[in-house]
């Protein structure tokens, strides 16, 4: 299997970066970790003119916390660098575990969280966590920058709002929040290696046991990840019961629109949506970190 | 990095990186993979391509220490970086003691999926000297097996991990 021919250019900063995808033009792509665009290309899916890889932007691989900003992860910044971070797991342990519910090993150790956001798959893992935790992502273009909210980054099935023959998306940001627990659970047809067939992200704020404010994201039932919003209106204000967590579970059914496919019919995706959500929430509430 | 073009204008590049020890300053075109340059342009086909899609890990090599798909990686992303392929793995014409278990334990049988097998669990091992059996699962959970031997296989990355014990 044979990659198309490309020009490659590997620039050593952002702004050159930037300016030299303004100069190539709108077939022109960013090369990350490679592990979407070289399979797509292999496919014959896609045939950029030419590939702009960041790999010297070296600031982007940077994963730091900052009481203020809350944690900030370079959008080159690995799923095993995410996985692995001391400070990821301090601060965000639910992000870390969701990173490590990737692919296998070796795509861990080259993936970044860039590309799988700017990927934008409705399957993809990290997204419905990020949501959940309210993040948001900076987008950087040959002379300004702009903020974006996760939750409204994707627009499309592999579409988002980052411009690509203009803007690289340099940092993903989870700013400092009262949220008392969360996670993300993912149903693949095999442990590893597999794309989610459902993933349902939880963030909780408990006020003993009070559900003060809920968050919750399905991912891979919908055309882009989405918030289950009626579901969380079920629980804000309520003292938990299991009773509760299964009705907040039926009512984040009504809250998708999965397809059926290969990996599930969508009748089975909205079984899984009820049972997901449901042990999302209670482990976002038991467990007793974020 | 250093581009240059041929006389019909087609673009080349030099790179250098470290293959098992031994530095190499190849010629390559854009779009040569990792596994291309190490099978065909130096010769090493202990790497094997199997789906050439990132699932199977038949391809794996360790790059700077950490195992990769060498079909999902550009050669050009290689340049400035140690590679290790199942060639550099034993030392001095002796077998690692990862290659010894494997044979000790029976863990080969076609041989294909092998190579990519023990460079997973090299790298394990140098990160995490005593893996548990489901440590040891994760990180060859890229590497798939169609002979289906990885009963032997775990026990065998379990027993190499003994030996240092
Ligand atoms: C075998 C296999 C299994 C997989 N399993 C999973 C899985 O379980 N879950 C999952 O979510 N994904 C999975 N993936 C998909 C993929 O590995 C991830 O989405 C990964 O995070 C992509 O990141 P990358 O750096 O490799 O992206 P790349 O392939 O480098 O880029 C992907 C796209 O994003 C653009 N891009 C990348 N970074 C930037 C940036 N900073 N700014 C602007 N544009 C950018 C590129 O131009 C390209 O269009 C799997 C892939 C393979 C091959
Ligand atoms: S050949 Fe590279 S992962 Fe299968
Ligand atoms: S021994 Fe044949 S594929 Fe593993």
């Amino acid at each position: 299997m044979y990659l198309p021919d490309f020009d490659y250019y590997a620039p050593e900063s952002l702004t050159e970066a930037t300016g030299l995808l303004m100069q190539l033009g709108t077939s022109a792509r960013v090369l990350a970790g490679g592990t979407d665009i070289l399979v797509k290309m292999k496919s014959g899916l896609l045939a950029p003119s030419a590939l702009v890889s960041l790999k010297n932007l070296h600031e982007l691989r940077r994963i730091r916390w900052d009481a203020d900003r809350g944690l900030a992860i370079g959008a080159l910044a690995t799923h095993n660098e995410i996985c692995n971070s001391a400070v990821v797991q301090e601060h965000f342990l639910s992000l870390s575990e969701a990173a490590h519910k990737l692919a296998n090993n070796q795509i861990r150790n080259r993936g970044t969280i860039g590309g799988n956001l700017v990927n934008a798959i409705p399957s993809a893992d990290l997204p419905p966590i990020l949501i959940a935790l309210g993040a948001y992502v900076t987008l950087a273009g040959p002379n300004s920058s702009r903020t974006v909210p996760v939750e409204s980054f994707f627009t499309g099935v592999s579409r988002c709002a980052l411009e690509p023959e203009r803007e690289i998306l340099t940092e993903v940001v989870i700013p400092p929040q009262k949220t008392t627990g969360s996670t993300y659970i993912k149903f693949g047809l095999r442990r590893s290696g597999a794309l989610a067939v459902v993933g349902v992200a939880a963030a909780v704020t408990m006020d003993g046991n009070v559900v003060r404010d809920a968050r919750i994201c399905l991912g891979a039932v919908y055309k882009v990840p989405t918030r289950a919003i009626q579901a969380e209106q079920v629980l804000i204000g309520k003292t938990w019961t299991n009773d509760l967590l299964e009705q907040a579970g039926r009512t984040a059914v009504g809250c998708c629109l999965p397809i059926s496919d290969i990996r599930g019919s969508a009748e089975y995706r909205r079984d899984l949506v009820r049972i997901f959500t449901r042990r999302a929430l209670k482990r976002a509430i038991t467990q007793g970190h974020v | 990095m250093q581009a240059i073009a041929d006389k019909q204008g087609v673009k080349r590049y030099i790179i250098s990186l470290t293959v098992n020890g031994d530095e190499y300053s190849p010629v390559i075109k854009g779009n040569t993979l990792l596994v291309n340059l190490l099978r065909d342009g130096l010769d090493l086909t202990g790497t094997k391509k199997g789906c050439e899609l990132g699932d199977c890990g038949s391809c794996t090599v360790l790059m700077d220490g950490k195992p990769v798909d060498a079909c999902l990686v550009l050669a050009l992303e290689a340049d400035g970086c140690e590679i290790i392929t199942i060639e550099g793995v034993a030392q001095h014409g002796e077998l690692d003691r990862l290659q010894r278990s494997f044979i000790d334990n029976a863990a080969i049988q076609c041989g294909y999926c092998t190579p990519g097998m023990i460079l997973s669990a090299k790298a394990l091992l140098a990160r995490n000297p005593h893996p548990t059996e489901p440590e040891v699962r994760a990180a060859i959970a890229g590497n798939l097996c169609r002979c289906t031997g990885y009963v032997n296989i775990v026990k065998a990355v379990l027993d190499a991990a003994e030996v240092t014990a």
